[in-house]
């Protein structure tokens, strides 16, 4: 996942950022920054607020790297700072994003009703005739690839804040749920409820965009 | 297990954190509604597409200006 590769060890990432080796700190900070960025998106209101929120969170680590004690992953801390740096941003913005209860739009089924039998048909809750998902075929071709990553993105961009923070850290930034609910301090029964519905509305995006390109003759066209 | 039901667990299934009792029955239902098999399957792809994104970095401009301070931070 996004993140994670090429990099070494935290011990030694760790040892080489206090030893000032400027090669290692531009490596984290190109891996994680788009990340960072996104999250970022999440608690400010302005992609301007975000970039600065993500740059102060940086020249804190810098100064406090001396400090760090490893009780957490080095990628931990640094997103615990952002999302701290974030999250006071956001309240100067008067735009919190507060996790404690799940809001009643977050409830409720993913997939429209509709696309059911009725409850007193036979076969009710089981998928109705014409609406059964259709296989995918996502293209192998890297330049429609793209295209399919570029509709998930926007699809991320489009998602309320909470979703988009949740899909943010464990699909994009590969977090496992533990270190979600931490970092957010919200329960796992409802950081599940939210990344579920994340996931559901992008599907629900590359569903309509892969059958959208399915009329077209060569699968190039767009819905 | 009905359809309806299904789909709402599929996180829940993925993340091995549904119940022994609803695990064996999202499983029975899986092996026989192809509807719903194909549904799991979207789903995975949908989050195997989403940990390919490459999101957009900071600007060039703040990233030259974090590497000096680097750079000046360790020097005094
Ligand atoms: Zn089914």
């Amino acid at each position: 996942m996004a993140g994670a590769r090429e990099l070494p060890p935290d011990e030694v990432l760790v040892q080489r950022l206090r030893d000032g080796d400027e090669e290692t700190f531009a490596l984290v900070l190109d891996t994680w920054s788009g990340s960072m960025l996104r999250l970022a998106m999440s608690f400010v209101s302005t992609r301007d607020s975000a970039q600065e929120a993500v740059q102060d969170t940086w020249l804190a680590v810098i100064k406090g790297i001396g400090d760090f004690e490893g009780r957490s992953s080095l990628k931990t801390w640094v997103y615990r700072i952002l999302v701290n740096t974030a999250k006071a941003r956001g309240t100067k913005e008067s735009r919190t994003v507060p996790f404690t209860s799940l809001l009643p739009e977050e409830e409720g089924p993913t997939v429209d009703a509709d696309r059911f039998r009725a409850p007193g048909e036979p076969y009710a809750g089981h998928w109705a005739v014409g609406q059964k998902p259709q296989p995918w075929h996502i293209p192998e071709d890297h330049v429609l690839r793209g295209e399919v990553r570029e509709v998930i993105a926007e699809a991320i961009d489009e998602l309320p804040p909470r979703l988009r923070t949740v899909i943010t850290l464990r699909d994009v930034a590969g977090y496992g749920s533990e270190e979600v609910c931490d970092l957010l301090e919200i329960s796992p029964g409802n950081q599940r409820v939210l990344l579920h519905r994340a996931r559901a509305l992008l599907r629900r995006k590359l569903e309509k965009y892969l059958s959208g390109a399915h009329d077209v003759a060569g699968g190039r066209g767009r819905a | 297990m009905n359809c309806n039901e299904f789909v709402e667990l599929v996180t829940e299934f993925l993340d091995g954190a549904l119940p022994e009792d609803d695990e064996r029955r999202f499983i029975e239902h899986l092996a026989e509604c192809s509807g719903c098999e194909t549904y799991l399957d979207q789903f995975r792809q949908t989050i195997a597409t989403t940990g390919e994104l490459t999101p957009d970095g900071i600007s060039a401009d703040a990233r030259q200006q974090l590497l000096s301070a680097f750079r000046d931070w360790q020097r005094e």
